[in-house]
């Protein structure tokens, strides 16, 4: 519908809900600029002397020098949000690799127990994190441990030192199997939908030139199937990077992810406002980069998996 | 085909498949088995006696359990039923080709893209009762403050949660609109529709499928909500704002009854698999029909 002369009013309302959208993430990238004095005094506005003091108490532990305004680091943002990265990057490589396999081998082939995994993968989409809590706990600290008795249980205590037996709980590892597990079924369902629209005629012309499966899923399939790649990492970086429930219960004091370390400072009475919203534009920032530069590949995400969900 | 060949899919199913079932199906099968037993975070599963249904009996009765139970229902519905009139609404307004569209979905998404932690702080704030934005411009009005966090927690919870989800509802009902067979709107426009008569008779029922499969999926994900909530209002004040995902996070870390726990996340998965099963068995009915409606035109041409 081509509306050569669009009711001016459409430009207002336009222009609130852009503000509705975005004026809380403003509001709060304002307020990490302020210091607590002027965010609770109510010089509101956007007038006020800008200031990188919170970033500079978020990021105490990894910055070359040491703030004027501060005594001792406390709040030790800059390693957990190196742990941040490594649990986010490693599980989203992993699960977008594993799951494109698995995308591939259900929408291209015929086997047995196909429609069994099929079907489990569309069902185990709807868990939420909560109700894998309780099981995760249990099982990363207890059954999932390699006992230290065990010939290969010592000899990983040998290597990386400690005590007692060797389990995920408290390691980046735990919280990326999680992940992983998390996010697979999500992927798998989205990439079935790219692959169905790659044409066979291609893959069977390389199979002719002589090309095994595994070739043909690498060099023909994966480059073919980006844009979907594309909003299936988008997806599920966001979902590694944020969540908050199952890091807190498997994460020790080293393995802290950046949401634990928000959710501990928010919840204390006295909230240092600036701060912790420093620290929270932080933890928003690689988000809101993909928003802006992928959004079209988002839509397509998000389309692909509820119209066909 | 030899034997290799037969052995191709699963070889590509076999690492996710692996992964899976260690760290997502075998849990699932604990936590039932967990949801029988009288359980503590001190011992191993093996080591708990069984209770049988003790521990569902019990949250059955359980009043706080009921109270959360009832939060969750409330906060889902009105939260996907208000997402649904608004983000339908504003797609039937803005479904044009406006200049500033493209910028507006764009940042649209980021409320859903951004860590419900962080969307849980900005709204904290903005609720904060003397130094929060919506008490100052209401003051700076002349009408009192209000009790945003307090009182009236769980409305304000709702009102984050339509801010951060709207939009979602939006994009998808923009992107159905945008796909209907343009020569429906074609005929019923040179037989004299109204915009009103075009938007309820034709507009609606043909995005209908999408919008149901829409509201199911956001219904689905309403349940899963937690920090969000947990940053706002930590669950209270009182029970006031404890959905089940949260108590059974309390129940688990700070009264430590796994196996309480255990049931609780049982309940909350029934829940969810029913509203999937209903979504799925509606969009294999939309396919079939969809089916049928095509053999239709072709046999009748």
């Amino acid at each position: 519908m081509l509306d050569k002369h669009p009711n001016p009013a459409f430009y207002p309302l336009l222009a609130a809900l852009i503000f509705m959208a975005v004026g809380p993430i403003v509001l709060m990238l304002a307020n990490s600029f302020k210091l607590d004095v002027d965010i609770i005094s109510g010089t509101s506005g956007l007038i006020f002397l800008p200031t990188i003091q919170n970033y500079e108490t978020a990021l105490c532990d990894i910055l070359w020098y040491k703030p004027d305004h501060l005594d001792f680091c406390q709040l030790k943002f800059g390693g957990s949000f190196i742990n941040s990265i490594i649990i986010a990057l490693i599980s989203t490589v992993l699960t977008l690799v594993l799951g494109a396999m698995a995308a591939y081998a259900l929408v291209r082939f015929r086997f047995l127990g196909r429609d069994t995994a099929s079907l489990t993968t569309l069902l185990v989409r709807m868990v939420p994190p909560a109700v894998l809590l309780v099981p995760v706990f249990g099982l990363w600290n207890n059954d999932f441990c390699i006992g230290k008795n065990t010939s290969f249980g010592e000899f990983l205590r040998n290597i990386f030192g400690g005590r007692g037996d060797v389990c995920l709980e408290g390691t980046h590892s735990g919280i990326i199997l999680i992940y992983v597990a998390m996010n697979l079924p999500f992927v798998i369902w989205i990439l079935q939908s790219f692959i169905l629209q790659v044409p066979r005629s291609l893959e069977e012309a390389a199979k002719v030139d002589g090309a095994g499966t595994f070739q043909v899923f690498f060099k023909i399939v994966l480059p073919l199937i980006q844009p979907g790649i594309a909003a299936a990492a988008i997806f599920t970086f966001r979902i590694a990077w944020n969540e908050y429930l199952l890091a807190s219960a498997l994460a020790d004091r080293d393995t802290k992810t950046v949401p634990i370390l928000l959710v501990n400072n928010v919840s204390e009475f006295n909230i240092e406002w600036g701060v912790i919203m420093a620290t929270g534009m932080l933890l928003a920032i690689p988000p809101i980069i993909f928003t802006l530069f992928a959004s079209r590949q988002i839509i397509t995400g998000m389309t692909a998996g509820a119209v066909k969900g | 085909m030899n034997t290799a060949n037969r052995l191709t899919p699963y070889l590509f199913l076999a690492p996710a498949a692996i992964i899976m079932i260690i760290a997502l199906l075998y849990p699932l099968g604990y936590m039932v088995y967990g949801s029988f037993r009288d359980w503590n975070p001190a011992q191993a599963l093996s080591e708990t006696e069984f209770v049988g249904l003790k521990n569902y009996i019990s949250l059955w009765n359980d009043a706080a359990f009921r109270e959360s139970l009832g939060v969750t229902l409330t906060f889902a519905f009105f939260c996907v039923f208000a997402e649904l009139i608004l983000g339908v609404g504003l797609a039937l307004l803005l479904d044009r080709k406006l200049r500033g569209m493209s910028v507006l979905r764009t940042l649209f998404i980021l409320p859903m893209m951004i860590a419900p932690v962080v969307v849980g702080l900005m709204w904290r704030y903005m609720y904060h009762p003397t130094v929060g934005t919506f008490n100052r411009w209401l003051e700076s009005a002349g009408i009192n403050g209000i009790d945003w966090l307090g009182r009236n927690a769980l409305m304000s919870v709702i009102i984050a949660d339509i801010w951060q989800w709207t939009p979602f509802i939006f994009i998808l009902a923009l992107a159905a609109l945008q796909s209907l067979p343009q020569s429906a709107l074609e005929a019923a426009r040179i037989d004299g529709a109204t915009s009103w008569q075009l938007i309820w008779h034709i507009k609606l029922p043909l995005m209908m499928p999408v919008l149901i499969v829409t509201g199911l999926l956001r219904l689905i994900d309403a349940f899963k909500v937690l920090e969000v909530i947990l940053v706002m209002t930590e669950g209270g004040p009182g029970l006031s704002t404890e959905i089940v995902a949260l108590r059974i996070s309390r129940t688990a870390t700070e009264f430590r009854e796994l196996g309480v726990a255990a049931a609780m996340s049982n309940y909350l998965l029934v829940i969810l698999l029913l509203l999937t099963l209903v979504m799925f068995t509606f969009s294999r009915i939309q396919e079939i029909r969809a089916q049928r409606a095509a053999k239709r035109i072709q046999e009748e041409s």
